[in-house]
């Protein structure tokens, strides 16, 4: 904790460094994940397969890597949606203001009255289930609090001594916005997006746990655990134990680089 | 007095509109929906079977060949008069079947919703007042990897360790199988009830503490509780610190209705719970247009019904702005 700039540099590296790891093996494994051998059926954790294998003889970690592998890729891209969703609406409420603005903020109540899970399931519905309904599902529901933070930056900073000289100065507003506004807004826009990562994973294999989401045939964190559910009580532990575990820390992973990061960027804690 | 009343007329026709809003946008991403409800809930190979008559009769009672907007006007005209029509898959009422729900999960939320209140508040206050030091740490951490788990996975490992490991717990469902219904004990449905109870308590906990940890850090650092240090005053904590954040915390509890009835959703659907959670997972599945429309309405209804009484017990609660409100 000595020196948080540089732990949470190393943090993110090591981050970078397993993410890829997990994502290109994942990839790798995807045939692998898939494949059945009823001559292996049933292991608990042993050397060769090292999360155990289900009733059809799956390697669960190959299937738990693949799962992650998406998980992580269905997380980066809603992440970046609904960010880019945020941004758009939030500054143009704050800027543009007037009707705009309380149609946005109605917009942010309504998406926020529905509980998350319900207009997840019902924005998969929409778009007929699948790796689609459930991407599109959760891009479409987490920009709101975002949102909101956005436009109070935005107006706060519309009222910013040097951006008034600028602005009275003739800088044209392309200019403005790029030089003066964005610069500000990037270190919340990103800590923001990193703390949409956490929410959207575990959204994501929850919806597709429910049966909203990804097809049972797709080797994904949400499929394997709803699939455990029927082994559970013949005492098959590690069908749900360990797929879950590595979920739970690679969100943990994503948590905890965007509390570094938002402790770092702060003003209010940045010289802790 | 008067003022009070302008502020809660104003917020109940924008909650009435917000709903006109949910009611809409709902009905519109179900009417969205390519799955055609005969295939999801008949099957393609009994279809194959049927005569025309029959399938046209199929899909008069599905609605396949209304238009949308005479539905939507449809449905809106009676659910006005308080109608929500009739559940598709139970044939009953939908607001029978979500009182019927709602019963079973009511107890559910309001335990989960209480307790992950109260410790989550506890345990939030003794973190931020001894920030950077070893119970900080402790809750800190801990509400990070809670945060992080998965709320229906902690529930398949609470499965596993109290009712398949220890087999002190049941597996699922409400009330024991095998009973009619008045031979269940208040002990029996309680005995059903720990664990799905449990595991939404912890679901809810870690967002309450670490957002009660940052205020009670806020109040600690300000001038007033620096200035009593020094006056040496005692019981800083209850009389300056619980009373400051006492306000954000109960904000944020109302608000998290939404919150913890979608976490119900999933810990219902682990726990087998027939509770509204997993009444709304079966109408989305097998495409029961009105169940899921009602479900979705009643739950709006509540989540602004909790961030309405958060606006008011604030005014009431905090003197500083019931006075400002009076004389603005």
């Amino acid at each position: 904790m000595k020196n948080r700039r540089k732990s949470t540099l190393l943090l993110l590296i090591l981050a970078a460094l397993l993410l890829c790891t997990v994502v290109l093996s994942g990839a790798a494994l995807a045939r692998q994940a898939v494949e059945t051998d009823f001559t292996r059926k049933n292991l608990a954790p042993c050397v060769p397969f090292l999360f155990g294998t289900d009733w059809m003889g799956r390697d669960m970690l190959a299937r738990t890597l693949a799962g992650l592998s998406l998980s992580i890729r269905v997380g980066a891209l809603t992440a970046c949606v609904s960010a880019a969703i945020a941004l758009a609406l939030g500054t143009a409420s704050a800027a543009l203001g007037g009707w705009v603005d309380s149609l946005v903020s109605w917009l942010i109540d309504l998406v926020m009255g529905i509980p998350h899970i319900l207009l997840i399931l019902l924005v998969s519905l929409a778009c007929g289930r699948g790796l689609w309904g459930v991407t599109a599902g959760v891009a479409l529901t987490h920009w709101p609090s975002l949102a909101r933070l956005v436009r109070a930056e935005v107006l706060q900073l519309r009222q910013a001594p040097w951006l008034q000289a600028a602005r009275r100065l003739g800088t044209p507003p392309e200019r403005l916005a790029r030089n003066h506004l964005l610069p500000h807004l990037l270190p919340q826009l990103l800590t923001g997006l990193i703390l949409q990562f956490p929410h959207a994973i575990l959204h994501e294999a929850s919806v597709t746990f429910l049966g909203f989401g990804l097809p049972p045939d797709q080797p994904a964190i949400g499929v394997i655990l709803e699939e455990s559910m029927g082994y559970l009580a013949a005492g098959r532990w590690w069908l749900a134990l360990l797929p879950g575990l590595s979920l739970a820390a690679a969100v943990l992973l994503f948590a905890l680089i965007g509390e570094r990061l938002r402790l770092l960027l702060s003003p209010a804690t940045a010289q802790e | 007095m008067k003022h009070r009343l302008q502020f809660t007329a104003k917020k109940l026709v924008r909650m009435a509109l917000l709903l006109l809003g949910v009611s809409l946008t709902a009905f519109l991403l179900m009417d969205a929906s390519p799955l055609d409800p005969l295939r999801t809930n008949i099957g393609q190979a009994a279809l194959g079977t049927m005569s025309p008559e029959q399938v046209a009769r199929l899909e008069d009672y599905w609605g396949v060949n209304t238009p949308a907007a005479e539905r939507y006007l449809g449905w809106l005209s009676s659910a006005l008069r308080g109608d929500l029509g009739v559940s598709l898959l139970y044939r009953q009422p939908v607001l029978t079947v979500i009182g019927q729900r709602l019963a079973v999960s009511v107890w559910l939320l309001v335990f989960a919703w209480a307790l992950s209140g109260a410790l989550g508040l506890a345990l939030g206050v003794l973190a931020g007042s001894r920030r950077g030091r070893w119970p900080d740490r402790l809750i800190r951490g801990t509400c990070l990897i809670l945060y992080s788990t998965p709320s229906f996975w902690l529930a398949l490992v609470l499965l596993m360790i109290f009712s398949v490991w220890l087999r002190v717990l049941p597996i699922g469902l409400s009330v024991p199988i095998g009973g009619t219904a008045d031979s269940v004990t208040l002990l029996e449905r309680l005995h059903h009830a720990v664990l799905p109870a449990l595991t939404l308590s912890v679901a809810g906990l870690p967002g309450v503490a670490l957002h009660t940890r940052e205020k009670t850090a806020d109040v600690m650092d300000s001038d007033y509780v620096l200035f009593s240090r020094a006056r040496g005053e005692r019981g800083i904590l209850r009389r300056h610190v619980v009373p400051n954040v006492l306000l954000p915390a109960m904000t944020l509890q109302f608000a998290s209705v939404g919150e913890i009835i979608g976490s119900s959703v999933l810990v219902e659907q682990v726990f087998s719970y027939p509770g509204l959670g997993q009444a709304a997972v079966s109408a989305g599945l097998g495409g029961d247009m009105p169940l899921l429309l009602g479900i979705t309405v009643i739950t709006a209804a509540l989540v602004f019904g909790g961030n309405l009484t958060a606006d008011l017990l604030y005014g009431v609660l905090d003197p500083r702005i019931r006075r400002g409100a009076a004389k603005g």
